[in-house]
């Protein structure tokens, strides 16, 4: 079992929300490898990220690939990028992703992500994709997260219509 | 997507309900059927399923359109080949007016350009260069602003894509000057997203044929990044001047002052780069002001930084010192400081300069003895001073005074004569001191010895008896050991002042400069070691080891035709070498034997390997002819049977620029050694030189080192050689005469690189018979 990190030298390999008690609320990986080596990073970079205090820079290194962090509240979003990914602009990815689940969940918190991770993951698909950015306007995001949440609730909406429909008839 | 990966057996199922939700009519289907796949694609789910890909990315929908490239994307990296497939449609995405289909088209050729290079995409310099400026021309557009700057994630994903285009193209690089000094002028540095797009235009224009205008802009911004108050901004500033320094030293150099600062920051990330760059900067004119400032860096330095700072400091000084003295100290500050945190291959190092540096080696002595008195806690420090003053225990008690060189502090230093009694109480309280260990009581232990036959006052040898007899209880064998043969030792009044005597010098400079640094830790001496014994190989097996035991009832000349070949073995040994794979080390020993039958020496010993029968001889002549190449093709060893005695240049290897000449002498003390002087002489520069000999097995062979690797024309290097001619084991007389008739015969391997092409010959040499008598 390959102990790289990544595939190739460019591009996201994973994005982890963690909390500052350590506790994992998000994890998303765009390289495919085993549980086993995905726990491993997962201990490495909570431990490497939550040494770090406030004045230090936003990079580190692991292995053969970079970890840029920020920490927003009490959630840290860490994203592992490529050698040769530019750090500043990943710092601008995090960003933009707190700002969607901002404006999607209004004042987003903690809490929120552990409820409606469906949610978190949903977004993070709308912006992110194979670990490359598809979408740099906010509002796009927006749009197609709330499309898909309105075909949904009509989906719902129509299932029970449909169940209350056959109850009846029964 | 969460629960699934691409190792999943179940995907197979998956495959075809994804094929239909392609081919869908609703677009949120066909989306949510491309963002599945881009997720857990595998390499037969990307084959399948590229064509539908390829399709998508041609949809009217732009929502479909993004999202496809990046599953085009995935099937990339699942499988390369595929790049086929995309390249019209990629091509055409690099036109589109909807920023996410633009970020993703620019994203998926960037990939291809990475797979099959730039050249079938040079055509789009032109568009790129135009959508860059409109994003840097055009005002405030909302929809993609992030604070005053528009859409810096499609700008970076440009400038990007321009780079990989722009790479050796000359033509390519022209077209996007302008604009790549368009975008570096005019982008904001207040924030963080201004300075990303800075940034990655700086590795843009260092990365591709820019003019030099545009190059210093460049490292320009990266000199006002390391002045900016923000951490990570500093942090890639000083990250891509790692990058630079090998390709632009001085541009810099200016920014010295700043890196040096960040050597002071608060953050270890920031610490460690700086401290790399600073490394890369060292050269032979900023070496003093930079090496101050590490050292005062490394009296604060964090733990783990010492031991690579006290390497790299030692190396630098090596080989910029601009004098000894100045070296000297430089080290020893270094082990001042930190002298817990010492490569041992640096110690070894400093020793070595001392033993070579004889006019300072009492300023040394004194300045590590008043440096032990005050502080015992560095270890190497402990070593070095236990050491030195060992070996140079007498120059300790006389006193001196040492000029120093155009130093700073050049003034003579004038020291007192120390008294026996200080140093053996310096000596004494290492030993007692809590921060001892085994490997310094063993360097006292020594020390003690030497200084026993340096010193006269009979009250501190008693001391110095004493101390030794401590340890002959040691629990540790080492110290044991040591103070026992030691003990004796002092009682054996014949031999010990010649057993306790100075340490010749070690060998030579060159070597130090191996030894020290990190990056080659093997010295080239040890290299000869090895391939020595390469070189002679497995020596039981030749027939020629089984002599020596029987020499006592031969006749000397008997037992010359035994070791050169007699009528018995040659033919056996001949056969071998005749074979084309004769360049194993066995076979090369063989060789050196067989041959040697073949120069017919008028001594007596020859008379009986010619009476050999002819078919051997014919034999061996065969081998000869059909033996490896580089033996053939090197002029054939030098003939002359010249006058005897007086020592004459004969040349051993002439080829490539590269002439060897060897000059035996007869040792004037011992007859039975031969000293030989090889000289280097070259038309061209040949570089590391690396000279071996090997004798056959009757002789000893011990080699001193080069003068110097390096030979540049009109220089002439040289090479000590001692051959002992006399086996061991043979009475006096009859191994003189023995010496007389023997012949020195070498077996040469020369390897060494012209203009970075590195060379290896090897040939046989044998001094004329004259010469011995």
């Amino acid at each position: 079992m390959s102990t790289q990190l990544n595939e190739r030298d460019n591009g996201v390999s994973f994005i982890l929300l963690i909390s500052r008690q350590g506790k994992v609320r998000l994890a998303k990986w765009y390289t495919t490898m085993s549980t086993r080596n995905k726990n491993k990073i997962i201990k490495d970079v909570t431990q490497l990220v939550l040494a770090r205090r406030t004045r230090m820079c936003n990079f580190l290194e692991y292995k053969d690939s970079k970890v840029v962090y920020r920490r927003y509240a009490s959630l840290f979003f860490v994203c592992g990028i490529g050698q040769q990914d530019n750090e500043l602009i990943t710092l601008e990815i995090i960003h933009r992703y707190v700002e969607v689940l901002d404006r999607y969940f209004g004042n987003v918190c903690e809490l929120d992500l552990i409820f409606n991770f469906q949610k978190a993951y949903s977004i993070l698909d709308e912006l992110i994709i194979a670990g490359e950015m598809q979408e740099s306007s906010k509002k796009s995001v927006l749009r197609a997260v709330g499309q898909s949440d309105s075909i949904e609730e009509a989906e719902t909406s129509e299932d029970s219509l449909a169940r209350l429909g056959s109850g009846h008839a029964r | 997507m969460l629960l699934l990966d691409e190792n999943q057996e179940v995907l197979t199922l998956v495959t075809n309900s994804l094929k239909n939700d392609m081919n869908h009519s609703n677009a949120s289907t066909v989306s949510l059927a491309l963002c599945t796949f881009a997720n857990i694609s595998s390499e037969e789910m990307a084959r399948d399923l590229v064509t539908e890909v390829e399709r998508c990315l041609g949809s009217g929908n732009a929502y479909i359109r993004k999202k496809a490239a990046l599953a085009a994307l995935r099937c990339l990296y699942k499988v390369p080949e595929l790049v086929d497939h995309f390249e019209g449609r990629a091509m055409g995405l690099l036109g589109d007016r909807n920023h996410g289909v633009l970020l993703t088209g620019v994203t998926l050729v960037t990939e291809m350009c990475r797979l099959v290079g730039g050249e079938p995409f040079r055509q789009a310099v032109p568009i790129l260069v135009r959508h860059l400026k409109a994003l840097v021309t055009t005002g405030y557009s909302p929809e993609h602003d992030v604070s005053g700057i528009t859409d810096p994630f499609l700008q970076v994903k440009i400038l990007r894509l321009l780079r990989m285009l722009g790479k050796d193209d000359a033509e390519a690089s022209e077209a996007m000057n302008d604009i790549l000094a368009q975008v570096a002028t005019n982008t904001e540095s207040a924030k963080n997203v201004g300075n990303s797009i800075l940034y990655e235009t700086v590795l843009t224009i260092l990365e591709i044929e820019a003019e030099s205008g545009l190059r210093v802009m460049a490292i320009n911004i990266l000199g006002k990044f390391l002045g900016n108050r923000d951490n990570n901004i500093r942090y890639v500033a000083l990250n891509t001047l790692n990058k630079v320094v090998a390709m632009d030293t001085n541009a810099v150099q200016r920014h010295r002052s700043i890196i040096l600062d960040c050597l002071r920051d608060g953050d270890i990330s920031i610490r460690r780069r700086a401290l790399e760059l600073s490394y890369a900067l060292i050269n032979e004119s900023n070496v003093r002001v930079l090496t101050r400032e590490l050292l005062a860096f490394l009296e604060v330095a964090d733990n783990e930084f010492k031991l690579g700072m006290t390497t790299q400091v030692c190396a630098a000084a090596e080989r910029f010192a601009p004098n000894r003295r100045w070296h000297i100290d430089t080290v020893l500050r270094v082990l001042k400081l930190a002298g817990n945190f010492v490569r041992e291959e640096v110690l070894s190092g400093f020793i070595r300069l001392i033993a070579h540096t004889v006019d300072l080696q009492s300023y040394t002595v004194f300045k590590l003895y008043t440096s032990l008195r005050a502080d015992v806690s560095q270890e190497s420090l402990t070593l070095a001073g236990v050491w030195v003053i060992g070996e140079f225990g007498d120059v300790l008690l006389q006193g001196g005074t040492t000029v120093g060189g155009e130093d700073e502090e050049a003034t003579a230093t004038t020291s007192d004569a120390v008294s026996e009694k200080d140093v053996l109480d310096l000596m004494e309280n290492i030993l007692l001191s809590p921060y001892t260990n085994n490997n310094i009581r063993g360097f006292v232990l020594t020390a003690l010895t030497k200084l026993s036959t340096r010193f006269s006052d009979p009250t501190q040898l008693a001391r110095i008896k004493k101390a030794l007899k401590g340890f002959e209880t040691s629990i540790e064998l080492e110290l044991q050991q040591r103070s026992i043969e030691f003990g004796t030792l002092l009682g054996m009044e014949g031999i010990k002042g010649g057993v306790l005597e100075r340490m010749p010098p070690p060998e030579i400079k060159a070597t130090v400069m191996g030894t020290v640094s990190e990056k080659r830790p093997v010295g080239s001496l040890r290299r000869d070691k090895d391939a020595l014994l390469d070189l002679m190989g497995d020596e039981s097996s030749t027939p020629a080891a089984a002599a020596p035991s029987a020499a006592k009832q031969q006749t000397t000349q008997d037992l010359l035709a035994d070791i050169f070949g007699s009528n018995d073995e040659t033919p056996a040994a001949a056969p071998s070498v005749s074979t084309p794979s004769a360049t194993s080390a066995v076979d090369d020993i063989m060789g050196l034997f067989g041959q040697t039958s073949l120069s017919p020496q008028p001594t007596g010993a020859s008379s009986s390997s010619y009476s050999a029968p002819p078919s051997a001889s014919a034999d061996l002549f065969s081998s000869l002819s059909s033996s490896p190449a580089p033996v053939a093709a090197t002029p054939p060893p030098a003939p002359t049977p010249a006058a005897a005695a007086a020592p004459q240049q004969l040349e051993a290897y002439n080829s490539n620029g590269l002439r060897i000449t060897l000059t035996p002498q007869r040792d004037s003390s011992n007859k039975l050694v031969v000293n030989i002087l090889a000289r280097f002489t070259a038309t061209q520069p040949v570089q590391s030189v690396n000279f071996q000999a090997a004798v056959p097995k009757t002789q000893k062979l011990q080699m001193l080192a080069m003068s110097k690797t390096d030979v540049s024309p009109g220089a002439t290097e040289t090479q000590q050689l001692r051959v002992m001619v006399a086996a061991p084991g043979l009475a006096d007389l009859s191994a003189l005469a023995f010496a007389r008739k023997a012949l020195v015969r070498l077996r040469l391997r020369i390897a060494y690189s012209i203009n970075g092409a590195a060379q290896q010959d090897q040939t046989d040499f044998s001094f004329p018979a004259g010469l011995m008598a």
